[in-house]
């Protein structure tokens, strides 16, 4: 199934769902060395981010957040693409910086739709998630 | 959002990397704010200097752009004096890094003069009705207020974008729309110096992000505007506030005084000080004095070297500025360091990690009142700057 939504970083990518309620502060709430969801009361606390396609509500926190996305995209543990309901200048501009496709304001809510380990392809540059059942 | 055909070019990498990522990034806060194009701006003011904020993270995203800015643009300050940083106690690990990120800075043509008072320098001067893009809150709140210019608060990345493309995205405080006040705050006494630090203190946390327009008895120098401005963006949100009969929209534009009031009476202002002077039933003792949040102005600089002039004081005490400002007044700043006090320039006592060395900071800035305890942890005392002076401990009169 091919939903559209809004491009905000553009590049395309594929890899596992990993979804989340809450939302992220990726200062603070992720490990740049590891890419490890390293706040206690997240939701993800413990998992990787590495390779996934990360869908949370939105971003939150630090502007300094941009540049964390930066060096996870240096240090390799960077999601593959991520999916926002709607995206804030936080998430947008650190996606955009470290080249990571994002996409928000899905037809579909994500939430619904999506679930952790469903294999789906974010394409940031044409506007659409493809889901591949 | 409609792009001309020049920039849909650039967003198609045909201007080179730096350029597509700094266009893609107006373009998708463009978006998410509802922009219909970019504007082009006079100047740019770039957050994001500090090694204290911006950390590893950032010094290597700055380190890897290739380019040359547009516009006009300077820095925001950095996390210590340029110069004199062992003087203030920072160690020479966080000297390299942060050399090393206004350097990186200074290699895409930005100038590196560390500053939240870019309207003091050469070649930033602002006219009403000026589209810029700058960073800093206070400097945000100033531009947009007192001269009347407009501007949204940028995040480091997005003025760096706008500085490289010399655009911005039309939205937020460049729209007449946006600009117009929404609560009305009635100040029931006269007011003088420091007590607009301390209204803005009190009044941004009712405000928010919201924008008021003040009816006042007294009539705000610019210097107290600047006060206000920078207390009402720390406490709150605040990036445009207007004076009636005083700031420049506000007399052009002749604003309706909005439904929603908020009215600060002098035993407000007055608990802003008498609070924070005691711990329980005990009177804090101070062991810093700082002056210069947001950086001193010249005649900010000429009145205290005036009350300085041939004392000598016990206390450490900063007055922080600008080293342009300070570079054109030595002779005011050899009256200060007469005195003992440091002209500190480049930084401040919020965004440098010499404050963390220091227990109680007495301050005349609603805006270091709001941060010195969060972000230095050191807790603050707030005074005049006669008082600030008096509590440096002046040893001899001559």
């Amino acid at each position: 199934m091919r939903i559209k939504c809004r491009s905000i970083s553009r590049g395309a990518a594929e890899g596992e769902v990993l979804l989340t309620h809450d939302a992220i502060s990726f200062l603070g709430n992720v490990d740049p060395k590891t890419g490890i969801i390293e706040e206690p009361q997240h939701e993800l606390y413990g998992k990787y981010i590495k390779d996934k396609v990360l869908v949370f509500p939105h971003g939150k926190g630090s502007t300094v957040g941009s540049y964390v996305l930066y060096q996870l995209i240096k240090n390799g543990v960077a999601p593959a693409a991520m999916i926002n309901a709607e995206s804030e200048p936080i998430v947008a501009v650190g996606a955009i910086i470290s080249g990571i496709p994002l996409v928000d304001k899905m037809e579909h809510d994500p939430f619904d739709i999506l679930k952790d380990g469903d294999t789906v392809k974010v394409d940031a540059t044409e506007g659409f998630v493809e889901t591949t059942d | 959002m409609h792009l001309t055909r020049e920039e849909e070019r650039t967003l198609n990498g045909e201007d080179g990397e730096t350029l597509q990522k700094a266009i893609e990034i107006l373009v998708a806060l463009g978006d998410i704010y509802g922009a219909d194009k970019l504007i082009p701006i006079k100047s740019a003011q770039i957050a994001g200097v500090s090694y204290k904020t911006i950390g590893d993270a950032g010094l290597e995203w700055i380190s890897d752009l290739n380019g040359k800015v547009k516009v006009p643009a300077v820095l925001n300050p950095a996390g210590m004096d340029m110069l004199r940083w062992e003087e203030m106690g920072v160690d020479a690990e966080f000297a390299k890094k942060q050399h090393e990120i206004v350097a990186a800075y200074e290699k895409l043509g930005i100038q590196t003069k560390c500053t939240c008072t870019p309207y003091y320098l050469d070649g930033f001067d602002v006219k009403y009705g000026d589209h810029l893009a700058w960073s800093e809150s206070s400097a945000v709140s100033y531009s947009n207020s007192v001269l009347g210019a407009r501007t949204n608060r940028e995040g480091g990345p997005s003025a760096l974008s706008a500085a490289l493309v010399g655009k911005t995205a039309n939205f937020g405080y460049h729209l007449d729309e946006m600009r117009e006040p929404v609560i009305a705050v009635d100040v029931d006494c006269e007011l003088t110096g420091s007590d607009y630090g301390a209204l803005g203190y009190l009044a941004g946390k009712t405000i928010g992000s919201r924008v008021p327009i003040f009816y006042m008895q007294s009539k705000p120098s610019k210097d107290e505007l600047k006060s206000l401005g920078a207390a009402l963006a720390a406490s709150g949100a605040v990036a445009l506030y207007h004076v009636e009969g005083v700031s420049p929209d506000a007399v052009k534009l002749n604003y309706e005084r909005p439904d929603e009031t908020l009215s600060v009476g002098k035993e407000d202002i007055l608990e802003v000080y008498e609070k924070t002077a005691m711990i329980g039933d005990e009177i804090r003792d101070t062991d810093i004095v700082t002056v210069g949040c947001p950086h001193c102005s010249p005649d900010e600089m000429q009145k205290i070297a005036a009350m300085l002039h041939g004392k000598t004081l016990q206390k450490e005490m900063w007055v922080c500025t600008s080293r342009e400002v300070a570079d054109r007044y030595p002779e005011l700043v050899n009256t200060i360091e007469k005195s003992g006090a440091k002209v500190v320039c480049d930084t401040c006592m919020v965004v440098s990690p010499a404050a963390n060395n220091f227990q109680c900071m007495m301050v005349n800035s609603g805006k270091a009142l709001s941060y010195v305890p969060s972000m230095c942890k050191v807790s603050a005392k707030y005074g005049s700057i006669e008082k600030c002076i008096e509590e440096a401990g002046v040893l001899d009169e001559n």
